[in-house]
């Protein structure tokens, strides 16, 4: 034991880690000691000033890491360079946009979330906690554990790390998507579904990992690298290994074909934590693939670059095909969301300096949108009708896109915002989006992919019919009820020839006497109401379209901070 | 193919401006305003909300008007400068810079911008007058004012844009505005769907501009005027060239309403009638001869594109001519002489340095004579209670003496009678589509006899239109609340725009063609060609035009003015009846595009619901029934989920084994 000799730790540069978990840590401690009625206003301080901490933690170590290129800390398990720090800026920012939205519980006072999200749902035991008004606020802790996974996963530099990163990242993640306060069958379905698969490609991922530990007898990236330029006989041990690896990746990032799960958990789990998920995760995951792509598997570059290919092709064409025949907002977004999964990695298979910079710009102009337009749909709500034709309660999301006809002429403030999201999703110019794309598609054509470009600019023509179509039935169409309504409706269904179904709303409703069940009632007769914020939730979207129309007009300041910077540590 | 070459090798020398010269300061500081200002004007009215519904048409008018005021201050100031010296960049600011790929945000002012500035800012500045009385009972007539606007504030970004990728802006921003305004009766369930199908031909076209922009990129890694029409277009391969040229030629079909992408035009009619005027006849439309145009020097490379051009031109003018002379509703007869018309002006951009400055000139006398026109159709319609069908108008010229006379002056213009402006643009049209071509004697004949046959049938359909509204005796229906008709002159608010375009429409062509002014100047853009005899003496054709248009007026006057028009449409013969439901276009489109796309969509439709909407299904069945269904569907999908993942796990893992031996 006398030849032990500690490890130095540069606490400096893991500090934005450090803050973020060790909040996490005190914050299941407040869970402990902190009394019920004190704890969401401490949790919540707790976990806006560990994101905010861990942004100014960023900020701080930017220009030592813009001379020096960065250093390899802990021995190379976490490399601080630049793209991390973007990542990791991007990240703690798009984690306190998010947590904004999660916090806020509007003007009914209940939050996204299961008041017990242990109890069977529907029970009296349930009914019981939601009157009381009883609240969950380990989702803070939750929440931040999660980003800290995220924090270190792009900063990974040996396969162990990552693969803990991972875990640390998904696990929490799994619990939350499960915790909807409404749909609680779906959401804990949702979950469960998310949790197998999860489990399942991270057992191929893991698996992938011993392959290639076996092969080159390291899971330090930059042995891994190294050993992938000399030739030996043990060829497919590497490669299959590598596409397995990639696989655990992909899943992460939905896409196709391992997107199957995105559809599902984005409907399922509460509306605010789907915004965190679809930003930041795809943020990790995009950083950590990165990494990957770039620093370890360049040698394969021509081995791998079909899988590449064949994956980036698919899953814009799935996530634009899918969305158009989609009726639920939340899942037409999810699908969206696979398709700018492929049109990131468009701007990944570039393999060049251009094509780095474009993705880790595209990624925060993306999540900015995407929290902002989840924050939109976490605001539109059911509202019950009385049989005497009084509003009644107020319910949950008005998914169904037959029910956000007309939002337009009752909230324009609102639907104007959320028109701006869709635009930039579509890729207008002079939103975020635009520039985003432009980037990725340039990119991808300097480095030699312009097949990709092209199905990527098809397929985002494509995809922008069904954006339009949304900001047109906002605008446009008469909400469901209304006189006017049935013949334009129909004509809009014979002219489109896309369907819209008969809402779930009116889908007829046995009614067993629980809480339940009465909103499975309420919901044969429900109109769209919007619900006014605490002041949270609107903050965050105002902030989001706020970047989404700065960086949409005025891009090329972020994309020289970010150029200046984004060059991998080998 | 040989000989295309060597021709297309013997010009460009003739094609090269002068290189642009950078400014930075001066009087065209202004330019950025000329866009600004419109912004501003749509930013306040939108913004502002009910609070300026009392002055919000007002300050519309005064933003195009003050616009149009700035645009020729600068026009005055590139005046002054020596003809080789006009073509300036004045530099905004960097847009975007993404290591290798920049732009520069700026704006390029020469002659054929400026033309255009003038042109949309003059014209625009009357119809927003005359719609501010147009509009006077309608409750969002701000609105209204806000998206013109908009609109104009686009089209100048357009035509201004030093780069294809600002032009793209502007051109996305022009489809928006017309998009808004097509359906601004939006209540109106088929002008919602109108609106939605000019949506669609646009997208359609924007594709083929964003697709040039990709191709632009890849060749000269640069998307600004500067880098892409300079020397170095000369030395891409003309694969790239007529690739290039192909593209911007479907975009510039979606926004010109060209064949085959014209069927939207017609049904934007159902836009208010100053739309009709400023968006879907003098302006926005023109916006792909203007693309043509300006991109000269890709085009004047690739040869097979600029033929594609001229036969796209071609279909166009005899497909709108004929559907012209079918249709009862004034408006959408009035849209089919439009797409003629650009049919015309799209044909002579595509013979090449020839035609360019001409489709210009033509461009500009339209701008004035169809406005005009428009105006005078949406006078019409004020006094007879939104009355469209001019099967029941008639006589109408003793009762609105203004609207008869300006709209005569737009009937002779566009026929083509000298001296009224139409005559001295079409005629140059037909001329050098006369002009032969190398190795290719066959074209000069064939898109020759088109054009001259084009001017017969405008003549006709012009005239038929012109007689059914204000000659011949009266046809009048009853209003729409069962009372008689009361045609009565439009408020002077209305009538003024119209006189003044009347007088343009009368003296302008003369104005700009004395001396070849208008070609001069517009050479430092369109190059200057060679001069060039048609096949046929030149006042042969001047005679056969004016022959073919007389022959057409005659047999309007024949049928229209001296005998009855029945109110009930004859059967009439087959090409009539194809031509009254616009020759089957929305058939075809329906049979070869929407069709398979609806079934392609249902069949996903199936899919998405028997595999992926199953699990939701049977979720919101599962909140009912709790039970067995819900554990069932759930297992049965996660497990189909892995499947699927695990299968295309392995059909990686295979192709990744397989490529690698």
């Amino acid at each position: 034991m006398s030849d032990f000799t500690a490890p130095t730790v540069a606490w400096a540069q893991l500090s934005p880690v450090l803050i973020v978990l060790l909040a996490a840590v005190v914050g299941v401690l407040v869970e402990a000691f902190v009394p019920a009625a004190r704890r969401r206003a401490v949790q919540l301080g707790l976990s806006v000033v560990a994101l905010a901490g861990a942004l100014v933690a960023v900020a701080a170590l930017w220009s030592g890491v813009s001379d020096d290129g960065g250093t390899a800390v802990l021995g190379g398990s976490l490399i601080v360079d630049g793209p991390t720090l973007v990542l990791q800026g991007t990240l703690a920012l798009l984690a306190l946009l998010a947590l904004l939205v999660v916090v806020d519980r509007t003007e009914t006072g209940e939050d996204a979330f299961a008041p017990s999200a242990s109890s069977v749902p529907g029970s009296e035991y349930e009914e019981l906690a939601r009157r009381k008004g009883v609240e969950q606020t380990e989702i803070y802790p939750l929440l931040l554990f999660a980003t800290g996974g995220m924090l270190i996963f792009p900063a990974a530099g040996d396969l162990l790390t990552l693969f803990v990163a991972l875990e640390v990242l998904s696990l929490p993640l799994y619990l939350l998507t499960g915790m909807a306060r409404r749909r609680r069958l779906l959401s804990q379905e949702a979950s469960m579904k998310y949790f197998l698969l999860g489990a399942f490609t991270s057992a191929l991922m893991l698996f992938g990992i011993a392959l290639v530990y076996g092969y080159s007898g390291s899971l330090r990236y930059s042995t891994i690298a190294d050993a992938t330029q000399e030739a030996s006989g043990l060829d497919g041990l590497l490669l299959v290994g590598s596409v397995l690896i990639l696989a655990g990746l992909l899943f992460k990032v939905g896409a196709a074909p391992f997107h199957t799960w995105t559809p599902d958990v984005y409907q399922g789990a509460p509306t605010p934590i789907t915004g965190f998920m679809a930003a930041c995760t795809k943020v990790a995951a995009f950083g950590a693939l990165l990494r990957i792509v770039y620093v370890v598997l360049p040698g394969l570059d021509w081995d791998l670059s079909v899988v590449l290919w064949t994956v980036t092709i698919l899953t814009m064409v799935v996530g634009t095909v899918g969305a158009l025949v989609q009726t639920d907002m939340k899942r037409v977004l999810g699908y969206s969301s696979i398709a700018h999964a492929g049109f990131i990695l468009t701007g990944v298979v570039a393999l060049n300096q251009a094509g780095l910079t474009a993705v880790l710009f595209y990624l925060l102009v993306y999540g900015a949108a995407t929290i902002g337009a989840f924050g939109v749909v976490w605001l539109v709500r059911e509202r019950s009708v009385q049989p005497d034709g009084s509003a009644g309660a107020v319910l949950g999301e008005a998914s169904h896109l037959s029910q956000w006809a007309g939002l337009g002429r009752s909230n324009p403030a609102l639907a104007l915002v959320f028109a701006l999201f869709l635009l930039s999703f579509a890729g207008i110019p002079l939103t975020a989006g635009f520039a985003g794309k432009f980037a990725v598609f340039s990119a991808a054509i300097e480095g030699g992919a312009w097949p990709l470009a092209l199905i990527g600019v098809l397929s985002s023509s494509a995809a922008a019919f069904f954006y339009v179509r949304i900001i047109v039935l906002m605008f446009f169409t008469e909400p469901a009820g209304s006189p006017e309504a049935e013949g334009a409706a129909a004509a809009e269904d014979g002219a489109s020839g896309l369907p819209l179904d008969v809402p779930a709303a009116q889908v007829p409703a046995e009614q067993p006497a629980t809480a339940l069940a009465v909103e499975v009632r309420a919901a044969a007769t429900t109109t769209t109401t919007v619900v006014g914020t605490e002041g949270f939730a609107a903050v965050a979207i105002a902030v989001c379209a706020a970047a989404t129309v700065i960086l949409g007009v005025a891009p090329s300041w972020l994309l020289e901070l970010i150029g200046g910077v984004a060059q991998f540590l080998p | 193919m040989h000989t295309l070459t060597t021709l297309a090798a013997s010009l460009p020398a003739a094609t090269i401006g002068p290189a642009p010269e950078p400014v930075s300061g001066g009087i065209y500081l202004v330019a950025p305003a000329l866009v600004g200002i419109p912004v501003l004007g749509a930013a306040i009215l939108l913004l502002g909300g009910r609070r300026t519904d009392r002055w919000g048409h007002w300050l519309g008018v005064a933003a195009s008007s003050l616009s149009f005021v700035f645009g020729a201050v600068v026009f005055v100031a590139l005046l002054g400068r020596p003809a080789d010296q006009r073509v300036l960049d004045l530099s905004v600011r960097s847009w975007i810079d993404a290591g290798a790929f920049q732009v520069d945000a700026g704006i390029r002012i020469d002659p054929l911008s400026m033309t255009f500035v003038l042109l949309v800012t003059f014209v625009g500045s009357l119809i927003h007058v005359y719609s501010v009385a147009y509009m006077e009972h309608d409750a969002d007539r701000r609105r209204f004012f806000a998206y013109l606007n908009l609109f104009v504030a686009a089209m100048l970004t357009l035509v201004l844009a030093n780069s294809y990728l600002l032009l793209f802006v502007g051109w996305e921003g022009v489809g928006l505005a017309s998009y808004l305004l097509i359906g601004f009766w939006n209540h109106r369930t088929e002008y919602a769907v109108a609106a939605k199908k000019a949506f669609v031909a646009n997208r359609i076209g924007d594709l083929g501009l964003i697709i040039a922009l990709g191709l632009m990129f890849a060749n000269f890694g640069s998307v600004s005027f500067l880098d892409v029409l300079g020397d170095r277009s000369a030395q891409v391969s003309e694969g790239v060239a007529t690739a290039i040229g192909l593209m911007l030629l479907l975009a510039a079909c979606g926004k010109s309403a060209q064949f085959p992408l014209q069927s939207w035009l017609g049904d934007a009619m159902a836009g208010p009638t100053p739309v009709s005027a400023l968006i879907h006849a003098a302006t926005m439309v023109t916006a792909g001869v203007y693309l043509i145009v300006r991109s000269a020097p890709i085009m004047n490379e690739a040869p097979t594109a600029q033929l594609v051009v001229v036969i796209v031109g071609a279909i166009t003018l005899l497909f709108g001519a004929i559907v012209g002379c079918a249709k009862d509703d004034i408006k959408k007869a009035l849209a089919a002489s439009t797409m003629s018309q650009i049919g015309y002006m799209i044909l002579a951009a595509g013979l090449g340095p020839v035609g360019y400055a001409f489709a210009i000139f033509h461009l500009v006398t339209h701008g004035f004579f169809k406005a005009g026109m428009f105006l005078g159709a949406g006078s019409v319609m004020h006094g007879m209670d939104d009355q469209v069908d001019m099967r029941r108008f008639g006589g109408l010229a003793r009762y609105m003496k203004i609207t008869w006379l300006t709209f005569m002056a737009g009937w002779l213009a566009i026929l083509g009678i000298p001296p009224f402006s139409g005559f001295f643009s079409k005629d140059k049209i037909i001329e050098a589509a006369f002009v032969p071509v190398a190795g290719a004697e066959w074209r000069a004949w064939v898109f020759g006899t088109v054009t001259l046959l084009g001017a017969g049938i405008t003549a006709f359909y012009m005239s038929r239109l012109f007689f059914m509204t204000f000659e011949g005796e009266r046809r009048w229906s009853t209003q729409r609340d069962g009372s008689a008709q009361h045609p009565h002159e439009a408020p002077r608010l209305m009538t003024w725009p119209m006189i003044v375009l009347a007088v343009g429409s009368v003296g302008i062509g003369l104005f700009l063609a004395l001396g070849g002014k208008f070609v001069e100047w517009l050479e430092p853009v369109t190059g200057t060609p060679e001069h060039e005899e048609p096949v046929l003496p030149v006042w042969l054709l001047i005679t056969l035009t004016l022959g073919v248009v007389v022959v057409g007026t005659v047999i309007a006057y024949r049928r229209y003015a001296a005998a009855t028009v029945p109110v009930v449409p004859p059967l009439g013969t087959a090409l009539t009846r194809a031509a009254r439901v616009d020759l089957y276009q929305d058939t075809v489109n329906d049979v070869a595009l929407v069709e398979p796309g609806q079934a392609l969509t249902r069949s996903l439709v199936f899919a998405d619901r028997a595999v992926v909407d199953g699990a939701v299904t049977g979720i919101a069945r599962s909140q009912i029934g709790l039970g067995e269904i819900t554990r069932r569907v759930q297992t049965g999908f996660v497990r189909s989920y892995a499947a699927t993942m695990l299968l295309g796990l392995v059909v990686l893992v295979v192709v990744v084994l397989a490529t690698q031996s």
